[in-house]
């Protein structure tokens, strides 16, 4: 998809440059001084940050209980920050957009937050598309003396669970991007894992205040945040958004729906189908969404038009995501490939331009839905990357029923079998270092804007 | 104080062994992987949760102490 950065004026558009970014920010918050890191946590309490990379966990939580996990017991001293921009989901770009377009917002957020902790590193996971920018504004900052923490930048592993906190650690650690499950069963050394944009918000609240921050945004879930839109609108992209604005304001925001719509799939991948008509008019915000059994996730929005199959769009993914499985664990392994081999059965049915008569087909045995909902009550695993494919599918069963119906009797509804939802083809080692995966975004080359 | 059953399923290689010592606390999936009816260990099968996680050949399956947090 291509990349446009529209409105926003908190996060976005940043400078990508430290006389810039300082210009325009002044200097770095400090946080250094041990006697005012409570009130300082306090102030992200005030706040009401939540972090952005899908969980949505207060922010200020986690700084205090790892700020005091290293009291009186040193082998629990948190040693790191980890900004976390591997950005696995296929169909997101506000990572590395905000990686592109404001790295020292995130670097001065991911070093403050190694000061109220009182951890000795940061170590940025940016996916490799960005990777040489936030490399650029980590040596210009050490060439300026900048922080009080050295600073690395690591490039992000391609797989989709690379993403997951755990595997991040593992990833930094080892060089092994899998997660390690709870409690981590490998000797890892403890780690402070926060998303990339919700760092930059911490640097901007530490700079202008819990007050500043909550005069955007609902007051249940102030502030702003980075979505990316895509599918069938006129301007898919990235946006800065008002947190709790309803979906249909942000459809109309990313240039309005280009055809009629079909679905919309919230939060990411591992995210909730809507019907259109029930999603558009809700905030798009944890409790808002929670009216459609969705949530803001990784902040995307896939509009489907109803000219493409909801089942074969479901398939598709569902593929894509057991074959992103890290293969630990069994059932994950066995389940979601078992889910996508039913779906893909299901969803090729009465298909346009498939080869034979409809009837023939559906005798020929499309499947039946029933075992897929057993074993979406039977996929588990480590992390929770089998439960988050199991949320999507049921979601999409409950969306697309009718067109499962119509499916059973040999129809489908779709006149266009082109393919709206972005998923990479399958690469045979996701491995490190640039050109590691067919991820999204720019090829070489290529730049962000 | 009271016991919990937990599996690693990094671990677990669905041999099976213990949804056969003990049917009532621990079930096959359709791929052979232990399925807990529920964690905690009623006393009357404390004994039988002991050998199933002694005689687990991945050393998947464990006994928890008390409320242990997280899920």
């Amino acid at each position: 998809m291509t990349c446009q950065v529209r409105t926003g004026s908190r996060l976005l558009p940043g400078d990508r440059t430290l006389a810039g970014h300082v210009a325009r920010h002044g200097t770095r918050p400090w946080c250094g001084d041990p006697w005012q890191r409570e009130e300082l946590i306090r102030e992200v309490e005030r706040a009401g940050l939540a972090g952005r990379g899908g969980a949505g966990f207060p922010t200020a939580a986690k700084l205090r209980a790892l700020a005091a996990a290293g009291a009186g017991r040193p082998e629990r001293r948190v040693t790191r920050v980890i900004g976390n921009g591997v950005e696995g989901e296929p169909a997101s770009d506000k990572d590395k957009v905000l990686l592109a377009a404001a790295p020292h917002l995130v670097l001065d957020g991911a070093v403050a937050a190694a000061e109220l902790i009182g951890a000795g590193e940061v170590v940025i996971v940016a996916h490799q598309s960005v990777c040489e920018i936030v490399g650029h504004a980590a040596d210009e900052r050490q060439a300026w003396g900048w922080d009080p923490v050295p600073v690395r930048v690591v490039t992000a592993a391609g797989a989709f669970v690379a993403g997951e906190a755990s595997a991040v650690v593992h990833w930094v650690e080892r060089g092994v991007a899998t997660p390690t499950g709870r409690p981590p069963r490998l000797d890892l050394r403890p780690a402070l894992v926060q998303n990339v944009e919700t760092l930059a918000h911490l640097a901007l609240i530490l700079r202008y205040g819990s007050n500043w921050f909550r005069s955007a945004g609902s007051p249940e879930e102030p502030g702003s945040t980075l979505i990316t839109v895509l599918g069938a609108v006129r301007r898919p992209g990235v946006y800065e958004i008002e947190t709790g604005t309803p979906v249909g304001e942000l459809i109309e925001l990313a240039g309005g729906a280009a055809a009629p719509l079909g679905g919309l799939l919230i939060g990411g991948y591992s995210g909730t189908w809507a019907e259109p008509a029930a999603a558009l008019p809700l905030p798009f915000s944890p409790a808002g969404l929670a009216a459609a059994g969705a949530s803001p996730g990784c902040g995307m929005i896939a509009a489907l038009p109803r000219t493409a199959c909801g089942l074969s769009e479901t398939a598709r993914i569902t593929r894509y995501l057991a074959r992103s499985s890290a293969g630990q664990c069994g059932p994950c392994v066995f389940g979601l490939d078992a889910i996508a081999g039913r779906l893909e059965r299901i969803a090729a049915v009465g298909r346009p331009g498939a080869a034979g008569r409809p009837g023939r087909l559906a005798a020929g045995g499309g499947g039946d839905v029933a075992p897929v909902h057993r074993w979406l009550g039977q996929v588990r695993g480590a992390c929770r990357h089998p439960d988050g494919t199991a949320r999507m599918v049921a979601s999409a069963l409950r969306v697309f029923a009718a067109e499962a119906g119509l499916h059973a009797g040999g129809r489908c509804s779709a006149t266009s079998t082109a393919a709206v939802l972005p998923v990479p083809s399958p690469s045979p080692s996701p491995g490190p270092g640039p050109g590691a995966g067919p991820g999204p975004g720019p090829g070489p080359g290529e730049a962000w804007p | 104080m009271k016991a919990r059953l937990a599996v690693d399923l990094i671990a677990c290689d669905g041999r099976g062994l213990c949804a056969e010592l003990l049917p009532e606390l621990i079930a096959l999936d359709d791929w052979g992987y232990p399925m807990l009816a529920r964690r905690e260990v009623p006393a009357a099968l404390r004994g039988e949760a002991s050998a199933a996680v002694q005689l687990c050949p991945k050393l998947a399956l464990r006994l928890e102490a008390g409320q242990a947090a997280g899920s």
